[in-house]
C-alpha cells in the first residue's frame, strides 16, 4: 500500500476529536469497528466515550450489555477503567427519536394529533431515510449535551452508504417542497382540510391526486401536513446544524471496507462524496485482510511441493498445510490488489489494515484485539 | 439443456435476498442466466437504484427499460431492468388513468417525489407492482418472460418490502392503491413466487438468513433455497498437524524447514481449522432451517462474465 498509515491512536488521543463516524457498505464490519474504536478510546485514551449503534448483531450487542433499543446510553461492564475512561453504548430507537423531535417542536396537543396520524406512523417507522435522519438527530443531541469526550457513530445499513448524509437534506427538501405547499395552501387560507382543495378545485392536480390516492388518504395526509407545518423551521434548522457538525474538524470520518470489489467501490464513491462535501475524512479501515505467516514461500512453490508429497504419499498433513498456505497467499494477493484500487485512487487518504480473525468478534476481548490491530 | 432445470427451479418469479456483501446481485444474475438456457427469455430486475446489474455486466447505467444484457447458448437471452419508483408511478398513472403529459406535470410540482418518498409502503407497491406486471405479462398468447429474477432488498428489509399489503393498508383503506397491493400480495404468496436467501458461511449473514426465513414463513411468502455463496474447500483433510511432522514433511518436499517456516505454517493450519469448524457449525444451523442448500464456489478472480456462467451452471445443477 502506498498510502500513509492511518494513525487511529493519534486520532482518539486528541481531545479535539469529539466525533468519529464509521461509514461504508453493508457487511464490512462497521459496527464492530465502531465498538472497537469506542473501547480503545475509553481504555487506552481514558476518554468518556459513547458508541451509538444502529443495528448491531445480537451477540455483539449482548457483549456490550445492550438488550433492547432504548435510546439510553448504558455503561459497558468489564472494561478497564484505570485511565479514567468509560464506555457507554446505545442502540438507536428510530421511532422514539422521531417522537422526541416532534415533542420538542410543537405543543402537546399538536404532538398528540401527529402521533395519531397514520402518515406519521408510517413515516416515523419506515420512511426511507428516517433511520439515517434520526441517527444524525441523535448524534446532534448527544453532542449538544457536551457530556461526552467522544461520540462514535455507526451509520445505518443503508442501501447506499451515502444515505445518512443525504437524508437530512432530503427530509428538509421534502418538507419545503412545492407539493406540500400546494397541499397546505387551503389549510392556510382558512379551509378546514384537504377537502377544500379537493372539492373546490377542479384542477388537474387535485383530481389526479384524489383519483390515485383516494379521499380518505388525502384527508389523513392533509392533517399530517398541517400538523407538521408548525415544525418545518425546527426540522430544517436541526438538519443544517447536524450537517455543519459533520463538516467541523471535531469530526473524523472513518471509511470502513472489506477487501471485496463492491465494498471498495462503495468506499471510493464515499471518499469522493466526503471530499466534495468538505467533510473531514480521516482515513480508510480495511477490515478482514488476511496475512501469511510465511511470506517467503510463494503459492506456486507451496502447491507444487504439496502435489509432490501427495504423489509420494509422504506426510499428507504437510501436504494439507502447504495447500492451506498456497490458498492463503493467493487470497492475500487478491485482497492487496482489490485494496490497491482504492489506495491508488486516493493516495492522500491514510489507510490501516485489520487482520481477519478466524471467528467473528462478539465479546469485549475480541473488540480489544481489533482495537489494537487498528491502532 | 432443454428444460430439466425448470423442475428444479419451479417458480416463475425468483426473489433473491441476502445480507449486504453476500453477493446477492451476482447470484440473481447467475440465476437469470441459468434459467435462460435452452432458448428461454428471462428478466433480471433491480429496485434499489444501485445500478448493481450494470456494474456486474460492465455496461452503462440501466435506464427504465427492459434491455438485453446477455445472450445465452441455445438462443436464450437475459434482459435487465432497473425499476425506478418515480418512473414506475408515472407508468402506472399512464396505464390506469391515461395521464400522459399530465403525469409529467405532476412531476414538475414534486408530486411524484412526494408520493414515492412520503411512504415507503407506496414506493414498494410501485416497485413490486412493476415486477408483478413483468412476471404476468403476455403478448400473442405467450408469456413475455419464462422467469423473472428480482435482485431484492437485503434480508433486513425483505419482509417489509414483500409484505406490501400490510404497509399500504395503514395508509390506503380503499382505492386503486389498495387493489394494486392486494394483487401484488396474492402473487407473492402463490407458488409462482420463490424467495431465495444468499449467505456466506459467516455468523452474521447466517443469523440474518435464519431470521429472514422465519419472517417470510410467518408472512406465508414461499421460501425457496438457501444459496451458500463463495464457499471454499476444506483443505485440512487430515486434521491437526504437529510441528515435528511439518518439519519432516517440509524436508521431504525439499523446502526450508526452519523454525519460522514451521511455526508460521502451524499457525496458518490452526487458523484454517478454526475457520473450518466454525463453517461446519454454521452449515448445520442452516441445514436445520429445512430448506434446500445450494453451494456456490468462491471465484478467485472475482465475478466476471466467465465467473457468472460458472455460477449459473452450478445453480442449474443444483
Amino acid at each position: 500500500m502506498t498510502a500513509e498509515r492511518l494513525d487511529v491512536d493519534g486520532l482518539l488521543a486528541d481531545p479535539a476529536t469529539r466525533i468519529v463516524v464509521c461509514c461504508g457498505a453493508g457487511g464490512v464490519g462497521k459496527t464492530t469497528t465502531a465498538a472497537a474504536v469506542g473501547l480503545r478510546a475509553a481504555e487506552v485514551h481514558g476518554r468518556r466515550t459513547v458508541v451509538l449503534t444502529i443495528d448491531p448483531a445480537r451477540r455483539l450487542a449482548q457483549s456490550m450489555g445492550l438488550s433492547e433499543l432504548d435510546n439510553t446510553p448504558r455503561q459497558v461492564k468489564g472494561i478497564d477503567g484505570d485511565n479514567g475512561g468509560e464506555l457507554h453504548a446505545m442502540m438507536l430507537d428510530m421511532k422514539r427519536t422521531f417522537d422526541e423531535v416532534v415533542q420538542q417542536h410543537t405543543t402537546p396537543q399538536r404532538a398528540a394529533e401527529i402521533f395519531a396520524n397514520p402518515f406519521y406512523q408510517a413515516m416515523s417507522s419506515t420512511f426511507a431515510g428516517t433511520q439515517e435522519y434520526m441517527a444524525m438527530e441523535k448524534l446532534g443531541q448527544l453532542r449538544a449535551t457536551d457530556e461526552w469526550d467522544l461520540i462514535v457513530v455507526d451509520t445505518p445499513p443503508s442501501r447506499s452508504a451515502l444515505d445518512f448524509l443525504d437524508a437530512p437534506a432530503r427530509l428538509s427538501r421534502f418538507l419545503d417542497g412545492r407539493m406540500l405547499r400546494m397541499l397546505l395552501a387551503p389549510a392556510r387560507s382558512g379551509g378546514r382540510s384537504m377537502f377544500s382543495l379537493v372539492t373546490a378545485s377542479f384542477g388537474l392536480f387535485s383530481r389526479t391526486v384524489q383519483k390515485v390516492l383516494g379521499a380518505q388518504l388525502l384527508t389523513d395526509l392533509s392533517g399530517f401536513v398541517a400538523a407538521l407545518d408548525s415544525m418545518f423551521g425546527g426540522f430544517r434548522q436541526r438538519a443544517d446544524q447536524t450537517y455543519r457538525i459533520l463538516q467541523d474538524p471535531q469530526t473524523a470520518f472513518l471509511l470502513v471496507a472489506a477487501p471485496e470489489r463492491d465494498a471498495v467501490r462503495e468506499a471510493a464513491y464515499f471518499a469522493e462524496r466526503l471530499v466534495a462535501e468538505r467533510m473531514p475524512l480521516a482515513g480508510l479501515v480495511l477490515n478482514r485482510m488476511h496475512r501469511t505467516d510465511v511470506p517467503a514461500l510463494p503459492a506456486d512453490e507451496s502447491e507444487a511441493a504439496a502435489d509432490a508429497l501427495t504423489a509420494s504419499g509422504d506426510s499428507p498433513l504437510t501436504a494439507d498445510a502447504l495447500r492451506i498456505h498456497a490458498a492463503l497467499v493467493r487470497q492475500t494477493e487478491r485482497e492487496q490488489r482489490v485494496a490497491a484500487t482504492f489506495t491508488d485512487a486516493f493516495p492522500a487518504v491514510p489507510a490501516v489494515s485489520v487482520t481477519a480473525q478466524p471467528a467473528d468478534v462478539h465479546d469485549v476481548d475480541g473488540l480489544r484485539t481489533i482495537g489494537s490491530l487498528l491502532a | 439443456m432443454g428444460g430439466e432445470h425448470v423442475n428444479r427451479w419451479p417458480a416463475r418469479l425468483h426473489v433473491v435476498t441476502g445480507k449486504g456483501g453476500t453477493g446477492k446481485t451476482s447470484v440473481a444474475a447467475a440465476l437469470a442466466l441459468g434459467l435462460a438456457a435452452g432458448g428461454r427469455r428471462t428478466l433480471l430486475v433491480e429496485v434499489e437504484g444501485r445500478q448493481g446489474i450494470a456494474q456486474l455486466f460492465e455496461t452503462e447505467p440501466l435506464p427504465y427499460k427492459e434491455l438485453r444484457i446477455a445472450k445465452v447458448a441455445g438462443g436464450g437471452e437475459v434482459r435487465a431492468l432497473a425499476v425506478d419508483p418515480e418512473e414506475a408511478l408515472l407508468e402506472y398513472l399512464d396505464m390506469f388513468y391515461h395521464l400522459g403529459a399530465a403525469g409529467r406535470a405532476l412531476r414538475k410540482v414534486g408530486a411524484i417525489d412526494f408520493a414515492t418518498t412520503i411512504a415507503p409502503g407506496l414506493r414498494d407497491v410501485l416497485l413490486t407492482g412493476k415486477v408483478k406486471e413483468a412476471t404476468t405479462r403476455s403478448a400473442d398468447g405467450r408469456r413475455a418472460y419464462d422467469a423473472v429474477v428480482l435482485d431484492a432488498p437485503p434480508t433486513g428489509r425483505i419482509g417489509r418490502f414483500l409484505n406490501v399489503t400490510a404497509e399500504t393498508a395503514k395508509l390506503a383503506k380503499m382505492g386503486p392503491i389498495k387493489t394494486q397491493s392486494e394483487g401484488v400480495a396474492s402473487l407473492l404468496r402463490s407458488p409462482i413466487t420463490s424467495v431465495h436467501v444468499v449467505t456466506l458461511l459467516e455468523e452474521m449473514p447466517v443469523q440474518e438468513t435464519l431470521d429472514a426465513i422465519a419472517e417470510l414463513e410467518t408472512l406465508r411468502i414461499p421460501v425457496g433455497r438457501i444459496v451458500l455463496n463463495a464457499t471454499r474447500p476444506a483443505l485440512a483433510t487430515a486434521g491437526k498437524v504437529t510441528k515435528a511432522e511439518l518439519k519432516r514433511g517440509l524436508a521431504e518436499a525439499g523446502l526450508p524447514a526452519d523454525a519460522a517456516t514451521v511455526n508460521g505454517l502451524a499457525t496458518e493450519v490452526k487458523a484454517h481449522l478454526t475457520r473450518q469448524e466454525l463453517e461446519e457449525t454454521l452449515r448445520t444451523e442452516l441445514a436445520e432451517a429445512g430448506r434446500p442448500l445450494v453451494e456456490l464456489p468462491l471465484l478467485p478472480r472475482g465475478v466476471d462474465q466467465a465467473g457468472l456462467d460458472e455460477l449459473a451452471a452450478a445453480l442449474m445443477r443444483a
